[in-house]
């Protein structure tokens, strides 16, 4: 049992993360608690702060709207977090699409999906052509392109406000990773993601990989949702410094060889 | 063996393509989801095409009316998904005078000047809509007594008012009608609730839906400040074939009417 719990510490713990935020929004709007008010596209924290949504301000920056000083406040806070913590951290601890990705990924691992399709027929690069696609639709059109067809606020909302037919955004996600594409919303197509990626491109903390402890066992990139950002693993002693890793933790926890571990970043650019 | 050079050009093609084709579904969804303007927007709101802009969607205004009033748009609402409404029906507007859902808006879509005087918030300042009569439907135009919604309005007497006319078909008794004077009406909603008819009679639309617009280049003989319109006015004479006659050499004109 403390195996288990060791061998899934980051796991477990995003959960917990994830579903703690997830109750304090509930009960900033049914029980009227004011530690955060609203959703993830913008909040109230402890009644004061304002925290927004940067990727939901650009868009509406982009569709020609006026831009009050409390977005651009809660911006900017959102934006500096993320710039120092990792951007994608968003994606792994926050986001509640996470933990239905996440599921339909394990299911993928248990059904064996994996084996009768090794490579993914899709380039990781989709979700920076869908984020510029957002903001020259929200230009052309006049509204906020992808924040009225978000998954993410669609499921945050629903959590948080009723569920009317979210369910079935949910189940569609669902599906399409399950049976389409592995990690496919995440990992290829969500424009938030890529989003982060970018503003996480120089954050601090980063995975650092020990090259002579490797075994090359691989079961760091079987469970990474951004493989590619492994390349080094049984290779190279560096650090992982793609912005497109998530700082989920996947990779430390489920070595054996305590070849991955966190760590402050050393370096500036990567290498590859 | 392709050439690097053409591996280029094709891959760009390929992207440019996939891009417009997704452009265009996104876009397609996008203009139908936002094509409905029967929406009814909390107070203070901007108008529709500037509320879609900058209304961020954190649902703030909805935790803020103490009524549940205001709601998101969820899936299957057919509305613009996240943006907060409200249907007079179910729960109507209570005209808070305080307005919590104003105030606490980060974004500026609800706009907390266009429902103060004075830097005091009024809540009869705002626009949500206006109530609309369906009089062949309301039992106060069959001569049936009925003020429903003329005692639920909190502008009674402003914004809905009764009309008395004689009923001509018993000769002895009265019509109370309900009229809704647009200039003061908020589109609160508190009549199409109170509404006894088994749908309601009396309704609120969008202001965008449910006023006319007359053209400016009408003049108000009667009314003092209407008269500066015919100091800047311009007059312009339009010219066709017939203009080259006089208007009776046209009328006495019987060519082509006689042949046969």
């Amino acid at each position: 049992m403390t195996k288990f719990l060791f061998k899934h510490r980051f796991l477990i713990l995003r959960r917990l993360v994830q579903i703690s935020l997830m109750v304090l929004y509930i009960g900033g709007n049914a029980w009227g608690w004011t530690i955060l008010q609203g959703n993830l596209s913008s909040s109230m924290f402890l009644g004061a702060i304002p925290l927004s949504d940067p990727f939901a301000a650009l868009q509406m920056f982009s569709a020609g709207a006026v831009i009050s000083a409390n977005i651009l406040v809660g911006a900017f806070i959102i934006t500096g977090i993320y710039f120092i913590i990792g951007g994608r951290v968003f994606c792994s601890w926050v986001c509640p699409v996470n933990i239905i990705t996440d599921a339909a990924n394990y299911l993928r691992r248990k059904l064996g999906f994996n084996q009768i399709q090794k490579k993914q027929p899709a380039s990781r690069n989709i979700r920076y052509y869908v984020l510029a696609l957002s903001l020259i639709l929200s230009y052309i059109l006049g509204v906020t392109a992808f924040e009225l067809i978000s998954p993410i606020s669609i499921t945050h909302r629903g959590i948080i406000f009723g569920l009317g037919f979210a369910w079935a955004m949910m189940l569609v996600i669902f599906l399409f990773d399950l049976f389409i594409l592995k990690n496919g919303w995440c990992g290829y197509i969500c424009p938030l993601g890529g989003f982060y990626s970018v503003i996480g491109k120089f954050s601090l903390i980063r995975v650092d990989h020990d090259e002579p402890k490797c075994t090359v066992c691989m079961k760091c990139k079987e469970v990474c949702p951004e493989s590619q950002v492994l390349w080094m693993v049984g290779k190279q002693s560096v650090q992982v410094l793609s912005g497109e890793c998530t700082n989920c933790g996947r990779c430390v926890e489920v070595c054996d060889d305590d070849a991955l571990n966190f760590s402050l970043r050393t370096q500036i650019g990567d290498k590859k | 063996m392709i050439s690097d050079r053409r591996k280029f050009l094709l891959g760009s093609a390929r992207t440019l393509g996939v891009m417009a084709l997704g452009g265009l579904v996104w876009s397609a969804y996008i203009d139908e989801a936002t094509a409905s303007k029967l929406i009814l927007r909390p107070p203070g709101a901007l108008n529709e095409n500037e509320f879609l802009k900058t209304c961020i969607k954190c649902g703030l205004c909805v935790e803020a009316c103490p009524y549940d009033t205001l709601v998101l748009a969820k899936p299957g609402d057919n509305k613009p998904l996240g943006t907060p409404f409200f249907e007079p029906r179910t729960i109507p507007c209570y005209m808070c005078p305080d307005i919590p859902c104003v105030p606490v808006c980060p974004s500026g879509a609800l706009d907390e000047k266009s429902v103060s005087q004075d830097d005091v918030l009024d809540i009869n300042k705002s626009r949500m809509g206006l109530a609309v009569v369906d009089a062949k439907n309301c039992i106060a135009f069959w001569g049936i007594q009925c003020d429903a919604c003329y005692r639920a309005c909190p502008l009674l007497d402003q914004a809905l008012y009764l009309e008395y006319t004689k009923n001509e078909r018993t000769g002895k008794h009265a019509f109370l009608k309900p009229i809704v004077d647009s200039d003061y009406c908020t589109g609160c909603g508190l009549c199409e609730r109170a509404c006894v008819t088994k749908k309601a009679a009396i309704f609120v639309l969008p202001r965008e839906i449910a006023l006319g617009e007359v053209g400016g280049h009408y003049v108000k003989g009667w009314e003092t400040v209407d008269e500066s319109k015919i100091d800047t006015s311009k007059s312009q004479i339009t010219t066709t074939k017939i203009s080259k006659e006089r208007a009776i050499d046209s009328l006495n004109d019987m060519k082509g009417l006689l042949d046969d």
